[in-house]
């Protein structure tokens, strides 16, 4: 099966190991992994400033460049969420993009998503070891539904324990923009959620979003907590880089 | 209700600051989120119910016309004055004006958030006519200074008990209480004498009745009941236009939702449908009723990108699942409304302009549109205030400027792609060895509260150009 990553102009910056682990989880599912090289970002920042044609024109870019692909899988659920949920919305103006939209929307997945319900994996080679707390990322979540399928796939590597936070399903106080524009607000509500995760006695909390983990890894180092380890999903899964990677 | 909401970046440090008010927020967005979670497991079909509710209400906010129209002839068949007004103080002024015509000296007044957008208290006063606030959160910000409600079902929420131990002890002059079902025996003799002494009673309405003539009014301490039913010769409902509901039907599916959502309550401890004045022959009931309804830009939204938040049923579920409200609490939004909701209509009904923070102050967790009984999709309406804001310049110069140079480098691989390489070398050396910014001018808004640890090596598309080499 020929799958084209979408990396996120997120992860193509600040966390290039969380897209190598992806590959690897990808491939070791039996799938080829093409990377488009003109990708750039899902629009995100710009549709949820207000920017809709910024927003709109990356929409179409997004379609041109993977629309040749059986799927399209991304480590992210909130670039997810803007491409399943709001690309058709946003091209809707235009019935023939509209329905390629559709079309696309329909192969583009999330990653944990596209291995649980799509490749239907039984099995993961990842040799991760160690209790784990897992937050829910919002717009995963809330906009497409991730919730299950990352549990579902942890319980397949028995030496990872997951341990359940109080109220995994609150946000983290990231929200984009919003950590920039109203930082204190933002690392309140961080705080509160580090208490959580602190609770579960977990040495390290796991998601799908990186914008939620730069934001409360940042927070943690900053409020003296230097060992509490901040993954994604996907580092959690993958099985070890190869000599070749 | 003078609008605040510009201030409220200002306000929130000195919110999140004040340690009673977090434990105050933190009481509350436990409580009432997980009694919301309980009480909806009691309905059969929970989500059908509120489809069937979202439904009703809007055939009711798709013919508003037809059954404000309705409402008013049946209400008037039964007696009632039924009075429009196109804004907040045109309503107060029809208030004041029916207490002159009744020679009111004294008004009992159940809660009511319109009553807030229109600052009734301060035009009664204004007036000659003293106002005793009997809903007991609002008794209690009444006599606290007229201290405005900081949420729209709790309006004393932000206050411990404690603080009105404090509060009582001074302006009662009795010995300080700290039993409450003992404090609300005392506040209750304070009230009394006013519920038997009020020539008018106000009240909201949470609905008004299309095919009765009705307004239904859910409360919790039954002082509304003593506002409307028992002495006073006048009773004035005032509520918004977009309250109506075709038929008590629609009223029944409504009401199974509305405590649930607010309170976490199977139903209110009391409720009232009141029709009309008292009729001969009947034991109770005002000898005069109003119902004062209010546009203050309600009618602005029908039709238009906001339609949906006009089905709001003001049960608060947005307000106690949004983690931005439960940090800095309903003061900081600066107007009637708080929360997500507020942060909608703020804008909506007092100008965009007057409000900028308050559609940006949400993280677009999704929860509030996921609690609302009324699936308003808050989420998609922040964000449609926020394009109007971008729309109309009303952003600061350097964000529009730093989104136009974003994404216009987004649209532009060959640029983009250069402008990441560097971006990612720049943070990598700023990181230094430990690998990690802390406080930085440069990058204030991200590091005044937490560190940024920088990538270890070049970007992934980087990695992968020298893999498939």
């Amino acid at each position: 099966m020929k799958v084209a990553l979408f990396v996120t102009c997120l992860v193509d910056l600040m966390r290039p190991e969380i897209a190598e682990a992806t590959v690897r989880l990808l491939e070791s599912a039996g799938c080829t992994v093409e990377v488009p090289m003109s990708q750039t970002c899902c629009g995100q920042p710009g549709f949820n400033s207000g920017d809709t044609a910024t927003a709109r024109a990356l929409a179409r870019k997004f379609l041109e460049e993977f629309e040749g692909f059986d799927h399209v899988v991304m480590p992210s659920g909130s670039c997810g969420g803007m491409i399943r949920r709001h690309y058709p919305e946003l091209l809707t103006d235009d019935p023939d993009l509209r329905r390629r939209a559709d079309a696309l929307v329909a192969r583009t997945w999330e990653l944990t998503t596209f291995l649980h319900e799509v490749l239907k994996v039984s099995a993961l080679p990842g040799t991760y070891q160690g209790a784990v707390t897992y937050h829910d990322c919002c717009s995963g979540l809330r906009e497409l539904g991730v919730q299950t399928q990352p549990r579902a796939l942890m319980a397949l590597n028995p030496q990872i324990q997951l341990t359940e936070m109080k109220d995994a399903r609150a946000c983290c106080g990231f929200g984009g923009a919003f950590a920039v524009k109203y930082d204190e607000i933002s690392a309140a509500i961080a705080d509160e959620k580090i208490e959580r995760i602190h609770a579960t006695g977990a040495p390290c909390v796991v998601m799908g979003d990186l914008g939620c983990m730069l934001h409360l890894e940042g927070r943690l180092r900053r409020t003296g907590d230097a060992v509490t380890r901040v993954l994604h999903v996907a580092q959690v899964l993958a099985p070890e880089p190869s000599e070749r990677s | 209700m003078q609008v605040q909401s510009m201030h409220f970046k200002a306000r929130v440090g000195q919110k999140l600051a004040d340690v009673r008010l977090q434990q105050n927020l933190k009481i509350l967005s436990q409580r009432w989120t997980v009694g919301r979670a309980n009480a909806i497991t009691e309905l059969d079909d929970f989500e059908a119910t509120r489809d069937e509710a979202v439904s009703r209400r809007n055939r009711a906010l798709q013919q508003l016309d037809v059954w404000l129209e309705q409402f008013e002839q049946a209400a008037t068949a039964r007696g009632t004055k039924v009075l429009w007004a196109e804004t907040p103080q045109d309503a107060a002024r029809l208030v004041v004006e029916i207490a002159r015509r009744h020679g009111v000296q004294k008004v009992t007044k159940s809660k009511s958030m319109v009553s807030e957008e229109m600052a009734l208290n301060r035009h009664l006063e204004a007036a000659g006519v003293k106002v005793v606030e009997t809903d007991l959160g609002e008794y209690i910000l009444q006599i606290n200074d007229n201290e405005p409600p900081s949420h729209i079902v709790a309006p004393v929420v932000h206050k411990s008990k404690d603080e009105v131990s404090d509060l009582f002890a001074r302006v009662h002059q009795r010995p300080r209480l700290t039993d409450i079902p003992q404090m609300t025996r005392e506040a209750r003799e304070f009230l009394r004498p006013h519920f038997l002494s009020a020539d008018m009673g106000v009240s909201g309405g949470n609905f008004i009745i299309a095919e009765t003539g009705s307004v239904a009014v859910f409360t919790n301490e039954g002082n509304e009941g003593l506002c409307t039913v028992l002495p006073p010769k006048v009773h004035v409902a005032v509520t918004g236009i977009e309250k109506v509901l075709p038929t008590l039907e629609d009223l029944a599916t409504v009401a199974r939702l509305l405590p649930r959502s607010a309170t976490g309550q199977s139903i209110s401890n009391y409720f009232s449908l009141l029709t009309g004045p008292r009729a001969p022959g009947e034991q109770d009931g005002p000898e005069h009723a109003y119902v004062v309804l209010v546009d203050g830009g309600r009618s602005g939204l029908l039709g238009g990108d906001f339609q949906d938040m006009l089905r709001c049923i003001r049960c608060g579920a947005c307000m106690n699942h949004c983690p931005v409200y439960q940090k800095v609490g309903g003061h900081a939004y600066g107007w009637v409304y708080p929360g997500p909701m507020g942060s909608v209509l703020t804008p909506a009904y007092t100008g965009l302009d007057q409000a900028l923070d308050l559609p940006q102050a949400a993280t677009m967790c999704g929860e509030c549109h996921v609690v609302c009984p009324m699936k308003i999709p808050l989420p998609d309406l922040l964000r449609k205030l926020r394009e109007r804001q971008m729309d109309r310049g009303l952003r600061p110069w350097p964000e529009r400027m730093a989104l136009r140079a974003w994404g216009w480098s987004a649209r532009h691989p060959e640029v983009y792609k250069p402008l990441v390489r560097l971006g990612s070398r720049v943070l990598r050396w700023l990181g230094g060895s430990s690998h990690r910014i802390g406080a930085n001018r440069w990058l204030r808004g991200w590091t005044q509260t937490r560190d940024l640890r920088v990538p270890k090596g070049p970007t992934f598309k980087e990695r992968w150009a020298n893999r498939s080499r």
